[in-house]
């Protein structure tokens, strides 16, 4: 099994952690990984990206090629399309939240960026600072979007429960708790929109 | 995987420079090579050990405070981004010249398609020019063996060995497997103490004993362990790869089998016997390097062989930026892919001052006493200010090298554009700003110097600033009159004033130095909340 994931969002918004968690579940099924992070000056507000491959064979590449990923997972909708030339014509799933991280003076309209992302064949769109209020943490946005991805990452749900209580083992049974519900209603929306 | 580490290559090679002994570690930080220093001050077995971690003030500091440790037997490691190679590239030379005593690396991270920098130069000509070896990882396990590899080589020929890394390989993580590691080195003496005394007498000797020794390294090139030759069957072509561009090669081929021979080349000089037997037994030639076309320009006079050389000179892989696997596939003439395409809608979302950000005031302030006069007056500098040339500020009009707001803002004044303007952070200013600033004093240039504490370097990511709380003392001590040295609040409850403290300093004919102080908004929030954790 090999999957290339690209990981979207804006400076800030904790890309990072969501590929930290992958990674952790990945490394526990004994898969190779390599993982290509953004760090410096595009931090600061700018658009950031990640290149994550799993695989079970050794991989070479630390870049995903064009046309090549599984998946794009975005923490912010206008950021989730800026990758589509990476993502397989033919199989690629894209995941993204739909609530715009809007501080640039020219962002496009909602409308039209909604109506960009549902000509895809293949797509989740949902509101994950909406469900991870309900979850009761603001903070946990990128694990509703996490959840949401994780039908399509290859490997057990169960996986990135046990991530989650790994990576955030320091942070408390309530922070992970929070992470947890959050996880749980990003996956429950998508099993319902597949 | 399992027994691995998961590790950024920066942390792979703060790692291996950890078990093959250092002492000390000498950086300024600078994006991509930040990390590398910033793992040692984090690691637990390095503040057991004491090894020397704390910041220099820059560059050259660094490279000579690492020179020294190296004098002194034991194993140093100096870190740097490319355009830090510039900064200390005089004790850097001259290091090759004096040889090393204790194992010395020279880390040096270059910025293909500029990610973070105001340059894409490649190192590697930085090494071939003070002829030292270089070692060029292809991936994190490489990165961190050559460290080790690195050190011996340096105390076996007692010359500094230079490691080339790209943003890619310095910011990519994958799993590295730790080997034995190693005690430091006694402090100890070099053999003959005038070694590091170049005068020209010495010097010539030395030079020649260089020179000497470049045949050595020639030799150890051959049988290097990072330089590998594969073969291959189809030798209509052949591949001379470099570092990290191998992986993107075998990318392309399933299960990374490349049909054609490949010389892949980890360590520098060049192993001439294995060029000479790709060239001999191939059609044509492909060369494939991350950063410029250093080996291609190499190859072309090397040998004239009478074959084709294909590469970035003659346009089968583009002149500049970052290598990927897509741009191999089409030097290859192989399938590309491509994904769908971006919608017209997109629109750049370049990167900004954080909200709350102490510039944003100080820029406000500043634009409003500037609307007065007539634009393209405001030098400035490398840092998170920077970003105050983008919208809605346009404040700043140069950015060229650390420390160049004063010195080019004086040069304007020299010229004749009264008033000037250098706008420069606190932490840049103790780089490379003081001497600057020393010449305007002594010249008593009608300059305004608008130093933006916010007492960290913040770009990188909030490192210690060498200078603070002693930034006015530092300017008095230079000789700039102290009622013209003037701290500001950039809050806006105060906008008025500083407005009003600018215009007085800007109208003052001699130099004037503004401080508008307080704390990275950044810094805070991870101080708070490490407090309320």
């Amino acid at each position: 099994m090999k999957k290339d994931i690209i990981l979207a969002g804006v400076g800030g918004q904790g890309i990072i952690s969501i590929a930290s968690v992958i990674g952790y579940a990945a490394l526990q099924e004994k898969m190779f990984l390599k993982q290509s992070e953004v760090h410096g000056m595009s931090q600061r507000g700018g658009d950031v990206m990640s290149n994550l491959r799993i695989s079970h064979d050794e991989i070479a590449s630390d870049l995903i090629p064009y046309g090549q990923a599984d998946l794009i997972i975005s923490v912010e909708p206008l950021e989730s399309l800026r990758y589509l030339e990476y993502l397989s014509p033919g199989h690629g799933w894209l995941v993204t939240n739909t609530t715009p991280f809007n501080n640039i003076p020219n962002y496009p309209e909602l409308e039209k960026v909604m109506a960009e992302l549902n000509k895809l064949p293949h797509h989740i769109a949902l509101d994950a600072d909406l469900l991870a209020k309900e979850a009761g943490s603001a903070r946990s946005a990128n694990m509703v979007i996490l959840g949401a991805a994780s039908p399509f990452l290859g490997l057990a749900y169960e996986k990135f429960e046990d991530a989650i209580r790994f990576i955030f083992r320091s942070k408390g049974d309530a922070v992970i708790g929070k992470n947890l519900d959050a996880l749980k209603l990003g996956r429950d929306f998508a099993d319902k929109n597949i | 995987m399992a027994n691995k580490l998961l590790l950024l290559g920066d942390e792979a090679i703060a790692l291996g420079a950890l078990d093959a002994g250092i002492s000390g570690i000498y950086a300024y930080p600078g994006t991509p090579s930040t990390e590398i220093t910033e793992f040692v001050q984090n690691s637990k077995s390095a503040r057991e050990r004491n090894v020397h971690c704390t910041w220099s003030s820059n560059e050259k500091t660094a490279m000579e405070a690492a020179l020294g440790m190296s004098y002194a037997g034991k194993r140093a490691m100096v870190c740097m981004k490319h355009v830090g190679l510039n900064v200390a590239a005089d004790p850097f030379i001259n290091s090759a010249i004096t040889g090393a005593n204790g194992g010395l690396i020279v880390v040096s991270a270059d910025d293909p398609s500029m990610h973070s920098s105001q340059n894409e130069q490649d190192s590697r000509f930085y090494g071939k020019f003070a002829l030292v070896p270089i070692l060029e990882p292809s991936n994190q396990q490489e990165a961190y063996d050559m460290v080790h590899y690195g050190f011996d080589f340096s105390e076996k020929y007692k010359i500094p060995v230079l490691l080339r890394i790209t943003t890619r390989m310095a910011h990519s993580r994958s799993g590295v497997a730790r080997i034995e590691c190693r005690e430091e080195n006694d402090l100890h003496m070099p053999s003959d103490l005038r070694q590091f005394v170049l005068l020209p007498a010495i010097a010539r000797k030395r030079y020649k004993e260089l020179l000497g020794s470049h045949q050595h390294f020639i030799e150890e090139s051959e049988i290097s362990p990072f330089n590998t030759y594969y073969e291959g069957t189809d030798k209509s072509l052949g591949i001379l790869v470099a570092g990290i561009a191998l992986n993107y090669l075998k990318e392309n081929y399933p299960g990374g089998k490349v049909p054609h021979p490949v010389l892949k080349i980890g360590q520098y000089p060049l192993p001439r016997k294995l060029v000479e037997k790709l060239l001999g037994e191939c059609e044509e030639i492909l060369i494939i390097e991350d950063g410029y076309p250093m080996i291609e320009e190499m190859i072309q006079g090397y040998i004239p062989c009478g074959k084709k050389i294909r590469g970035r000179f003659d346009g089968t892989i583009p002149r500049t930026g970052e290598l990927n696997p897509n741009i191999l596939a089409r030097a290859l003439g192989l399938t590309d892919t491509m994904g769908l395409p971006v919608p017209d809608l997109m629109v750049n979302r370049p990167p900004q001052l954080c909200a709350g950000c102490p510039h944003i005031d100080s820029y406000k302030a500043l634009n409003e006493v500037m609307e007065e006069l007539t634009k393209g007056r405001v030098f400035s500098d490398i840092g998170c200010y920077t970003l105050g040339a983008l919208w809605p500020y346009e404040a700043i009009n140069s950015c060229v090298d650390m420390g160049a707001s004063i010195t080019m803002a004086k040069g304007a004044a020299d010229a004749g554009l009264v008033p000037a303007i250098a706008v420069i952070g606190d932490s840049t200013f103790t780089h490379s700003g003081i001497t600057g600033l020393l010449d305007a004093v002594n010249d008593k240039s009608p300059l305004t110097v608008i130093i933006l504490d916010n007492e960290t370097t913040g770009m990188t990511g909030g490192q210690d600033s060498a200078a603070h709380g002693r930034l006015e003392s530092i300017c008095k001590g230079i000789g700039v009159e102290e009622e013209h040295i003037r701290v500001l609040k950039p809050l806006k409850k105060y906008h008025e004033e500083n407005v009003k403290i600018l215009k007085e300093e800007i109208a003052y004919l001699g130099v004037s130095v503004v401080i508008p102080r307080r704390e990275c908004i950044v810094t805070v929030d991870k101080r708070m909340r490490q407090k309320f954790k």
